[in-house]
């Protein structure tokens, strides 16, 4: 008999997982503090011209990417002359399941299958899990999805119940906990007693499976409009959707392409606070999540996470709700496209960053969501209002999460925040402070922070 | 009593107080953390009372049950007056986009 105590179980976590992957995270174990990345992720053994053709026959990939011709005229009519982007998004929302999770969900859950698993688990509160389901219930393998849902009064966030509700359409079990990080605990309990596929969201192949996403960009803009697109836009949480996103642009030729990520400013909400927990109007795509992943991609569920957005990153631009909740209008509105609202955060930074650039260039919006009762802004805003939440016209820079949101009085007030990538990367590093490092260890800095040698000779200094 | 075979919905006690992580604030410590599953009622029972449950995948959970027929109850929400100026904002501001 196993102790299942808090303790034990996270002690024996890392049999577990590997037990629930057949990845031996030591074999790409570097002498030191890194790790060989390229090698974690050539481990999959897939090529992306077979990725492609898993996602194809399950119904995910190959969406449309729309010009948002009515949206970019309206951020035109607030740029300087000459300025205003073409701004393009990838409509996700047409993906099986309704998200670009079904990239990730569609490789996952087939090599729990090859593999001989009779079902999956994934810990996960987001499109992921209805993502797997699907994907678990065309493959015939059983899913459990463990969600963190309620406060300890039981109230659940909206958005996640109606998660969850979709999980349950495609015959997935869903356990539904209150807050907490010991969520991780029963989700390694739940492998134990099932012997199931840990489909990890930061598993090389959930990596992998956006991949195509970012190639599908690529080629597209370049196909149909002549080049590759300026900027790539993504909106951020456990980096997996940038990451993924990054890679195949770079494996397309996109070389020049500046990849930008995106997230709701929720500074001062605690990600664990049973209080804070039903204050936020967002439940992922937030700083909550993008922060401490991007500084620290190894706190996942896996020992190493293959979603390392630091590396590819070259801006992080924070907005405020109120905006995101406005551009999903305008979307709805000028567009005919209801979609969202945590998917159109990229979308909103866009439409301000479209008036900084010039009117040839492109912008893409990488991915769209659907939307359904619970996770729609009618039904957050209306959720936020009974919690206390004031919801006001101003000026968005001046919202303050857990307390107001503050809606643009007109679009031309939508604005972005910059976050200090050095400070971002110096947060990163906190995490070796006291550790001498080697040669070998900075050149590894070097790549999950993408610097040059003096570069990080600097930072390092500064810790 | 609600008969063995119904469609239930149990709550169980994962972690205690005491038992919580180190890590957590103190807000969530100070609360036990709590498990939802759905199911069927392995043996007839009345609200409160122990129960075990066979879930969709063929586990069983043991728990207090608290619910029978358990429904989707989420909605749109009610009439978000704030959104109704959103739009109109957004009207104004693009009433002369396609001319």
């Amino acid at each position: 008999m196993n102790d299942n105590s808090y303790l034990a179980v996270m002690e024996r976590r890392n049999k577990i997982i590997k037990d629930s992957m057949q990845i031996n995270y030591q074999d790409f174990e570097n002498e030191g503090i890194g790790f060989d990345y390229e090698k974690m992720m050539a481990s999959t053994g897939f090529t992306l011209a077979e990725v492609e053709k898993i996602q194809l026959e399950n119904r995910v990939g190959k969406t449309p990417l729309v010009e948002l011709k009515n949206l970019s005229k309206y951020a035109r009519k607030f740029a300087p002359k000459g300025h205003g982007a073409r701004i393009f998004i990838k409509d996700e929302a047409n993906n099986l399941s309704g998200s670009f999770k079904a990239r990730r969900a569609a490789v996952s859950v087939y090599q729990a299958k090859r593999l001989g698993y009779k079902g999956v688990i994934a810990a996960t509160s987001g499109n992921y899990g209805a993502a797997v389901a699907a994907m678990a219930a065309r493959l015939g393998l059983k899913a459990i999805i463990v969600q963190e849902v309620y406060d300890s009064e039981l109230i659940g966030q909206p958005e996640i119940i109606e998660k969850a509700r979709a999980c349950e359409a495609y015959g997935a079990e869903v356990v539904r906990l209150t807050v907490g990080p010991e969520l991780f605990y029963k989700f390694l309990l739940l492998l134990e007693e099932t012997g199931y596929f840990n489909a990890s969201l930061y598993s090389p192949y959930g990596i992998l499976g956006v991949e195509t996403l970012g190639k599908e960009i690529a080629l597209e803009a370049l196909n149909n409009y002549g080049k590759y697109p300026e900027v790539v836009i993504a909106t951020n949480a456990g980096g997996g959707n940038l990451t993924g996103t990054a890679r195949g642009l770079l494996k397309a030729g996109a070389t020049k392409t500046k990849v930008y990520a995106a997230s709701v400013n929720l500074t001062g909400l605690h990600m664990a606070s049973d209080k804070d927990f039903n204050k936020k109007s967002f439940t992922t795509g937030h700083t909550g999540f993008g922060i401490p992943y991007s500084t620290f991609p190894d706190r996942s569920d896996v020992p190493r996470s293959a979603a390392r957005p630091m590396r590819y990153l070259d801006r992080y631009l924070l907005i405020n709700q109120g905006s995101v909740f406005f551009i999903t209008e305008a979307l709805a509105l000028l567009e005919g496209m209801e979609r969202g609202p945590a998917g159109n955060t990229s979308l909103a930074v866009a439409f301000k960053l479209a008036q900084e650039m010039k009117e040839d260039e492109i912008i893409v919006v990488q991915e769209s969501e659907y939307t359904s009762a619970g996770k729609h802004l009618n039904a957050q805003l209306d959720f936020a209002k009974k919690r206390g939440i004031k919801l006001e016209f101003g000026n968005p820079l001046l919202e303050i999460p857990g307390k107001n949101i503050i809606f643009p009085k007109s679009a031309k007030e939508i604005a972005y925040q910059e976050l200090n990538l050095d400070r971002l990367r110096l947060s990163y590093l906190k995490h070796y402070k006291g550790v001498s490092l080697t040669k070998k260890d900075k050149e590894y800095l070097r790549e999950e922070l993408k610097l040059t040698e003096t570069e990080i000779e600097d930072l390092v200094k500064k810790l | 009593m609600i008969l063995k075979g119904s469609f239930v919905e149990i709550e169980t006690v994962i972690l205690t107080k005491e038992e919580r992580a180190p890590q957590v604030p103190v807000d969530t410590k100070s609360v036990p953390l709590l498990m939802r599953s759905k199911g069927i009622l392995l043996n007839s029972a009345k609200l409160g009372d122990e129960v075990v449950i066979k879930t969709i995948t063929g586990r069983k959970e043991k728990g207090i049950l608290k619910e029978l027929n358990p429904a989707y109850l989420h909605h749109y929400g009610n009439f978000v007056a704030e959104l109704l100026k959103v739009k109109e904002i957004i009207k104004v501001e693009t009433g002369d986009l396609n001319e």
